[in-house]
C-alpha cells in the first residue's frame, strides 16, 4: 500500500549528487514530497532527508539502487513510527490583525512564535508535523496572510545506536575528494550502519 | 530492521603495476591522461579526434611513435565504445575509449548504456570545452555529465589539471572492480593545457564505495541445507560467474551434486556445450528443457545473473515451486526481480568456493532424464529440420552450425541483435569461456562489427567470428574503414535474409502479418567490403557454404561473407513477451 515514508541518505560531498540520487526515483516514477539536504556534524558528509509516496517493497529495493552509487555511505527508509521528525513553517501576516486580540491566543494555543514585526507585516514560526502546519495556516487566513513558506523535513531515527561514531570513524578515513591521492591503509574498516 | 552490520569490508586485491617513478618536470594536463593510461597498463585506446580533446591527441602522439600505447582510430564514436567493450570482454581488461566534446560526447552514449546493462568494465575520456565558458552554451560544450549520469557506473568532470591523476585512478578501480560497468571522465580543455607535477598512484579504496562483499557464511549454510535438501536442483549461470571467472568452481560445485546447468544469454561460453550436465540456453528464444524446468525445479540456483524479463516472462508463474537461491554480487539485483529465499551478496567464485564443501553428493539421475526427455522435443520440432536442412532456402541456424563446427567452437562469437542473435547463441557450440560477445541488456544494433574489432585486439590470438544480421550491420557499417585501416583480421557473416527478421516475426505472430516497416533493400555487402579492400563472397546456395566459410577462415586478415538465408523464417522456441515461460512454443 502506498504511504508516506521518510527515506535517509548519506552522502559525500560531491556535485550533483542530488541529481544522482533523484534520477532513481524519477526511474521508478516516484515523486518526491519533500527533500532536505545539508551537512552533517561531519565536515564532507551530507545528509539528505527524502520523503515519498510509495509502497515500502518498492522504497526497500529504490534504497539498494541508490546505495549502490559510488559516493552514496548508506540509505535506509524509515516508516513514519521509526523516526522523530519536524518540519518548519513561515507565515508572513498583516500588521493590522495584530490589533485583533485573537491572533495572540492562536499564536500562543499552536506554539508558534512570532519571528519579526516590521510596519506592515510581522512573521510566525512554528515546527511540528505537515498537518499541525497546515492547519495554522487555515486559522491565519482570515487575518491577512500575505504569504507563506515550509521547509522539508529533517528527521532522527529513534533505533540508531551509535551513529554518531560511525560518522566520526568515517571522518578519520580520506574523504573522497580529490586531491589528495585514494588510497587508505584502513581500507577494510568501511562503511556505517544506524 | 535495517541494521545489518556492514563493517568490515575488504577491498580488492590490487592487480595493478607498481606507481610509475613520479616525473621530474611539471607536465600538461594532456600528458598526464596518457601517462596515467599507460600507469593502469592500457596499451590500446578506441577514439575520435575533436576541437576539445586536440591536447590530448597532441600529448598521445610521442606516445604511439615510441610505441607505449596504441590509438585505434574509429569511424564513429559508437564504434569506439563498442569496440571497447569487444575488447574488454575478449581480454578481461578495461577498454578505453577518447572522444571530444559535444557530438562526440553523445555519440557514446549508446556503447555507455549497452556497457552500463551488460557489466562491461570501460573508461571513456571526453574533452569537454574550457571551464570558464562551461554552462554557457559555448561551441561543442554538451553536459556530458549530466547526460551519462543514469547510464554510467561513476563520471567526474575534471577542470583542474592536478586532480586528472586522482580522476583517472578511480576510474579504472572504479570500473573494474564489484559488478563493472563504464565509467567517464569530463577534462575540461584548459585543465589538458593546464600543468601539473606528475606522480600517479593506483586507487585501491573510495569510503563510500564497497565492491567486495564479505562472504557471510551463515546465507552460504542456509543454501547449502537448501541445496542438500533438494532432490531437483537447478542452476542458473549468469555473466557473473564469467565475471568472477568462476566458471571451474561452478562446474566443480554442479559435478559434486550431479546439478544441471542452464545459462542465460550473457552467461554462455562458461560451461562448454558438451558439458554433461550442461542443458542448455534460458529465456525466450531458448531451449525448450530448461525453461519448462524452470517451473520443475525444487530449488534454483541463480549464479551472477538479475532475472531479466527475457529470462523469466511472466514473474508472478516463475519458479513459483522452488526455493530460490540468489548468489550475486550487487546487492540491489537481490529479491528485485525475483524474492530470494536465501540471498548471497557475495562474488560469485568466493561463494561457490565456500558451497563446494558444504553440499553432499545426491542422485539426480531422474531429474537429468527429464532434460533429455525434454530435449527430444524441441530436436523433433526444431533443431532438426534447423541445422539439417536438405532442402530450400539456406537456414541461418545451419550456417551457425557450419561456422561452430570449422572453428570447433573455440572462435570468439561476436553477434549483433535480433534472430541472428538468437540463432547463433542458440546453436554455436563454446568450448571456452568468454567467447560469447554480444549486447544483452540493451539489445544495441550495430554492436558486433565495431565489437568484433575490439574482441580482436583484445585477443590477437584468437579466431574472431562476427555474426551479423543485414539490418544491424548497416548501423556500424563504416567501422570497415577501421578494419582495413588498423588490419584487424575479423570474419564478418552476414547472415541476410533482406528484412529486420526479429520484428518481422512479432508482425507475423503478433501484428496480423502486417510487415510495417522491416523489409530491406540491400547494397551490394560484398561490393562495400570490396570498397573497403576486404576481400568478401556472397552465397545463397547449400552446396557451396561449407566451402565458403572454409575460404573464409582460411584468408588471412578480414573477410566478408554474405549467406543468403531463407526470407521468412522464424525463431523457435519462443515464449511470447510476458506469458510464462511454461507457455514456450515450438512452432
Amino acid at each position: 500500500m502506498q504511504k508516506e515514508y521518510t527515506i535517509t541518505v548519506y552522502t559525500e560531498d560531491r556535485i550533483g549528487i542530488t541529481n544522482r540520487i533523484t534520477i532513481i526515483f524519477t526511474r521508478r516514477r516516484i515523486n518526491i514530497t519533500s527533500l532536505t539536504t545539508s551537512e552533517t556534524e561531519i565536515p564532507g558528509v551530507y545528509k539528505f532527508v527524502i520523503t515519498v509516496l510509495a509502497t515500502r517493497e518498492l522504497l526497500d529495493k529504490v534504497v539498494l539502487q541508490i546505495e549502490r552509487l559510488i559516493e552514496i555511505h548508506r540509505a535506509f527508509v524509515h516508516e513514519e513510527d521509526e523516526v522523530v521528525y519536524q518540519e518548519l513553517a513561515l507565515y508572513k501576516v498583516s500588521t493590522k490583525s495584530l490589533q485583533n486580540g485573537n491572533i495572540e491566543r492562536l499564536i500562543r494555543d499552536n506554539h508558534a512564535r512570532i519571528l519579526t514585526i516590521a510596519e506592515d507585516y510581522f512573521v510566525i514560526e512554528k515546527t511540528g508535523h505537515q498537518q499541525e502546519l497546515l492547519d495554522l495556516l487555515k486559522k491565519l487566513e482570515p487575518y491577512g496572510l500575505i504569504e507563506y513558506t515550509k521547509s522539508g523535513r529533517v528527521a532522527i531515527v529513534k533505533w540508531s545506536r551509535r551513529f554518531h561514531e560511525h560518522l566520526k570513524n568515517l571522518s578519520q578515513k580520506q574523504a573522497d575528494n580529490l586531491p589528495p591521492g585514494t588510497t587508505h591503509p584502513e581500507s577494510n574498516k568501511a562503511g556505517i550502519s544506524l | 530492521m535495517q541494521q545489518k552490520d556492514v563493517l568490515p569490508m575488504k577491498t580488492e586485491k590490487s592487480d595493478k603495476r607498481p606507481a610509475p617513478a613520479p616525473v621530474a618536470e611539471p607536465i600538461t594536463g594532456a600528458e598526464a591522461v596518457i601517462r596515467s593510461l599507460i600507469a593502469e597498463g592500457v596499451d590500446t585506446i578506441f577514439g575520435y579526434p575533436g576541437g576539445a580533446i586536440m591536447p590530448i591527441y597532441d600529448a598521445l602522439y610521442d606516445f604511439q611513435v615510441s610505441g607505449q600505447v596504441n590509438h585505434i582510430l574509429v569511424r564513429h564514436e559508437q564504434g569506439a565504445t563498442h569496440a571497447a567493450q569487444g575488447y574488454a570482454r575478449s581480454s578481461g581488461r578495461t577498454g578505453v575509449v577518447f572522444a571530444t566534446s559535444g557530438p562526440g560526447a553523445t555519440n557514446l552514449v549508446t556503447g555507455l548504456a549497452d556497457a552500463y546493462m551488460d557489466s562491461t568494465p570501460m573508461v571513456a575520456i571526453t574533452g569537454q570545452v574550457a571551464a570558464a565558458l562551461l554552462g554557457t552554451d559555448a561551441f561543442q560544450e554538451t553536459d556530458v555529465i549530466g547526460i551519462t549520469m543514469p547510464i554510467t557506473k561513476w563520471n567526474i568532470q575534471v577542470t583542474r589539471p592536478e586532480d586528472i591523476p586522482g580522476a583517472i585512478a578511480k576510474a579504472f578501480y572504479i570500473a573494474k572492480s564489484g559488478r563493472p560497468g563504464p565509467v567517464l571522465v569530463d577534462i575540461t580543455k584548459n585543465a589538458q593545457f593546464g600543468k601539473l607535477d606528475f606522480a600517479y598512484e593506483a586507487c585501491e579504496y573510495i569510503r563510500s564505495y564497497h565492491p567486495k562483499p564479505v562472504l557471510d557464511l551463515e546465507q552460504i549454510d542456509a543454501a547449502a541445507a537448501l541445496i542438500n535438501a533438494s532432490k531437483r536442483p537447478y542452476i542458473l549461470c549468469g555473466h557473473g560467474v564469467l565475471i568472477s571467472d568462476a566458471q571451474n568452481e561452478l562446474i566443480a560445485f554442479a559435478e559434486k551434486a550431479g546439478i544441471p546447468i542452464a545459462s542465460t544469454l550473457l552467461g554462455l561460453s562458461a560451461v562448454p556445450v558438451d558439458h554433461p550436465l550442461y542443458v542448455g540456453y534460458l529465456g525466450m528464444h531458448g531451449n525448450y528443457s530448461p525453461n519448462i524446468n524452470t517451473n520443475e525445479c525444487d530449488v534454483l540456483i541463480a549464479v551472477g545473473m538479475r532475472f531479466d524479463d527475457r529470462i523469466t516472462g511472466d514473474v508472478s508463474t516463475y519458479a513459483r515451486q522452488a526455493k530460490v537461491i540468489h548468489i550475486e554480487i550487487d546487492e540491489a539485483e537481490i529479491h528485485k526481480i525475483i524474492k530470494a529465499d536465501v540471498g548471497v551478496h557475495a562474488d560469485a567464485k568466493e561463494a561457490l568456493q565456500a558451497l563446494i564443501g558444504k553440499i553432499e553428493p545426491k542422485e539426480t539421475k531422474e531429474w537429468l532424464a527429464s532434460f533429455k526427455e525434454l530435449d527430444k522435443q524441441e530436436d523433433e520440432k526444431v533443431r532438426n529440420k534447423e541445422l539439417y536442412p536438405t532442402e530450400g532456402e539456406l537456414k541461418m541456424a545451419e550456417v551457425v552450425r557450419l561456422i561452430s563446427e570449422k572453428t570447433g567452437g573455440e572462435a570468439i562469437l561476436v553477434t549483433d541483435v535480433g534472430q541472428h542473435q538468437m540463432v547463433a547463441s542458440r546453436y554455436y557450440g563454446f568450448k571456452s569461456p568468454n567467447t560469447n560477445i554480444t549486447s544483452g541488456g540493451m539489445g544495441t544494433m550495430g554492436f558486433a562489427l565495431p565489437a568484433a574489432m575490439g574482441a580482436k585486439v583484445g585477443k590477437e590470438e584468437r579466431e574472431v567470428v562476427a555474426i551479423i544480421g543485414d539490418g544491424c550491420f548497416q548501423m556500424t557499417l563504416q567501422e570497415l574503414g577501421t578494419i582495413y585501416q588498423s588490419k584487424i583480421g575479423v570474419k564478418i557473416v552476414i547472415l541476410n535474409n533482406n528484412f529486420l527478421g526479429m520484428v518481422r516475426q512479432w508482425q507475423q505472430l503478433f501484428f496480423d502479418r502486417r510487415y510495417s516497416s522491416t523489409e530491406m533493400t540491400n547494397p551490394d555487402f560484398v561490393q562495400i567490403a570490396k570498397g573497403f579492400y576486404i576481400p568478401g563472397k556472397k552465397v545463397s546456395e547449400r552446396a557451396e557454404i561449407g566451402a565458403a566459410i572454409d575460404e573464409m577462415l582460411s584468408t588471412p586478415g578480414a573477410y566478408l561473407l554474405e549467406v543468403v538465408v531463407e526470407k521468412e523464417d522464424n525463431v523457435f522456441p519462443m515464449v511470447p513477451a510476458g506469458a510464462p515461460i511454461s507457455t514456450i512454443r515450438l512452432d
